[in-house]
């Protein structure tokens, strides 16, 4: 039998299994040093700019452009794939077609397929004389080299994270609240909008969320799709490596650390979501 | 039974199926074909030319290689993690869960850009490794450490929802025997959670040979020396070799191919489910 000091078992209830001291000790200590310092590393860096220095670098005018483009082009993203998403959750749960296992592996392709080889593909299809381009050039509409681009790759990117979130609510769905609606006189519709949507509503939210916090860092399949032109198509995550490559720390380390607080809120959000829903879960 | 009222109409469901799969195939599919499409423009030859280039191969020599040392680190690490946080009660648990998810919104150039800040030349580190003759930036200690980050929550995530359903009662029962924790490890938990960690694993190697931008940020871009084959794909591109572009990219993407077929292969005969954020 191992000896468990009193102080130990005060902190935490006492177990025969052995191994706590090395797995806890080990996950703790490879977490602080990958993680944690480094992490640390920015705001400490950035907190040692002082005020002035950090507002002005932070939210320079270029910074608050690249800002809006990135969370304007991820929130936008994040709505088609909320739409869409849910369409294909729905699809994918609810009815039966030929193909349906290889249409629903491949919606995780996003996660599997580096972000490098989306990008130039994104683009070999939308540019001026692409697969897709071509056809849109003459009506006017331009999508590589503008926020649209953007948008195109970031619903590539984000939409498996709508998709998975919402299917396992749809799947647990009972028929039964939909009968119940049904026999109430409910039309299909009205029972979507009246009680599914509002059951699935924090599922697609926290797809939304995580679709968004994605898009807004998301690097490498836009940078071939966007054009970089600063000011109009210079997403944060590119200034901060354009900052980088100038030697300007200081900047690249505000704008990382700006967006990092960002990203942090949305995970807060995502949390605040799924601990409500919990609660309203029980009966 | 099936009402009129609780399911759509014919018409309806066939309108959604067809929405849903030319949304798909915009979205998804003409990407992955457009890759080979383009790889395979010129035929065969030229494809197999812009592999067999020295930087290139390079490129794939190193990509397999950061893969090799990361993806056994995160595996360690996520054993144990998912030791410790499963099979033991101690409060801050759900902190340590959100500690290790954090690499996941973190965006992949700030997960480089924190390592530039910690061993770059002008970094904390940077005069000390500086005198030492050592080089993490722009070398491939940096590549590997930004990857090792980037892919550091993929094996935990699929470990611990797992255990935590598994429970201790088995390895309750083998320690009581007289098994020692390391016997109990390899011949109850290890058993217990193998295909969970090999779908791990396999996302894990996945992200790791195909991660862009935090390893674009520490590795200097050096042919032959720094390039993986997300970067060499970029390099290319950028010269307007696209056969040569879309030839390194088509190996990824049939790498990305190979992953989802093992994973779904995974998922329907051992029942895992995927998570959502990756």
């Amino acid at each position: 039998m191992h000896a468990i000091t009193p102080r130990a078992a005060r902190w935490r209830q006492p177990s025969v299994l052995p191994g706590f001291g090395l797995s806890f000790g080990f996950t703790l200590a490879w977490l602080t040093l990958i993680v944690l310092i480094p992490l640390a590393t920015i705001f400490l860096k950035a907190a040692g700019m002082g005020w002035q220095e950090f507002l002005a670098v932070a939210f320079s005018p270029r910074a608050m452009a690249a800002y809006r483009l990135s969370f304007g082009t991820a929130a936008m993203a994040g709505l088609v794939n909320a739409v869409f998403g849910l369409l294909v959750a729905w699809v994918l749960v609810r009815y039966e077609f030929p193909g349906k296992k290889v249409v629903s592996a491949l919606v995780d392709l996003p996660f599997a397929l580096p972000t490098a080889v989306a990008g130039i593909a994104l683009t070999a299809l939308y540019s001026p004389n692409g697969w897709i381009g071509q056809y849109l050039e003459p009506i006017g509409i331009k999508v590589a080299f503008t926020p649209i681009g953007i948008t195109v790759a970031l619903v590539f990117i984000g939409l498996p994270f709508v998709v998975r979130s919402v299917e396992p609510v749809l799947e647990d769905l009972g028929k039964e609240v939909e009968e119940a609606a049904a026999t109430l006189g409910a039309t299909r519709w009205q029972t979507f909008l009246l009680v599914i949507l509002p059951t699935i509503g924090p599922a697609l939210l926290t797809g939304f969320a995580l679709a968004f916090a994605r898009g807004v860092g998301e690097y490498g399949s836009v940078i071939f799709i966007s054009g970089n032109m600063p000011g109009r198509t210079e997403i944060a995550p590119l200034l901060i490596v354009t900052q980088l490559e100038q030697y300007a720390y200081a900047g690249a380390t505000a704008i990382a650390a700006v967006m990092m607080l960002a990203s942090f809120l949305v995970l807060l959000l995502i949390n605040l979501i799924q601990a409500t829903s919990r609660l309203r879960m029980v009966p | 039974m099936i009402t009129r009222t609780t399911t759509e109409g014919r018409l309806t469901r066939a309108l959604l199926i067809g929405l849903a799969l030319v949304f798909l195939g915009f979205v998804l599919f003409l990407p992955l074909v457009v890759v080979f499409s383009e790889a395979l423009k010129m035929g065969l030859v030229p494809f197999l030319d812009a592999i067999h280039t020295p930087d290139a191969l390079a490129a794939i020599r190193l990509t397999l290689l950061i893969a090799a040392i990361s993806v056994p680190l995160n595996m360690v690490f996520g054993l144990a993690a998912s030791w410790a946080i499963t099979k033991f009660q101690f409060p801050g648990k759900a902190l340590l869960i959100t500690l290790i998810d954090l690499p996941f919104s973190v965006s992949p150039v700030v997960s480089g850009l924190i390592f530039v800040l910690l061993f770059g030349a002008n970094g904390v580190f940077g005069a000390w490794l500086a005198e030492h003759d050592l080089k993490i930036i722009f070398a491939v200690p940096g590549i590997v450490l930004a990857t090792v980050f980037i892919t550091f929550p993929f094996v935990a995530r699929e470990l611990i929802p797992l255990m935590l359903e598994q429970g201790k009662d088995d390895e309750e029962a083998a320690i009581s025997l007289g098994a020692s924790g390391w016997q109990t490890f390899w011949h109850v938990t290890l058993p217990n959670i193998r295909w969970a960690l090999l779908y791990g694993v396999l996302l894990c190697n996945a992200r790791a040979m195909g991660e862009f931008g935090a390893v674009s940020v520490v590795s200097g871009h050096i042919r032959g020396e720094t390039n993986t084959m997300p970067l060499h794909v970029e390099i290319l591109y950028n010269e307007y070799d696209f056969v040569g572009a879309f030839a390194v990219a088509s190996l990824l993407a049939l790498l990305a191919l190979v992953t989802l077929v093992a994973k779904t292969v995974l998922e329907w005969r051992f029942d895992l489910h995927a998570g959502a954020r990756h």
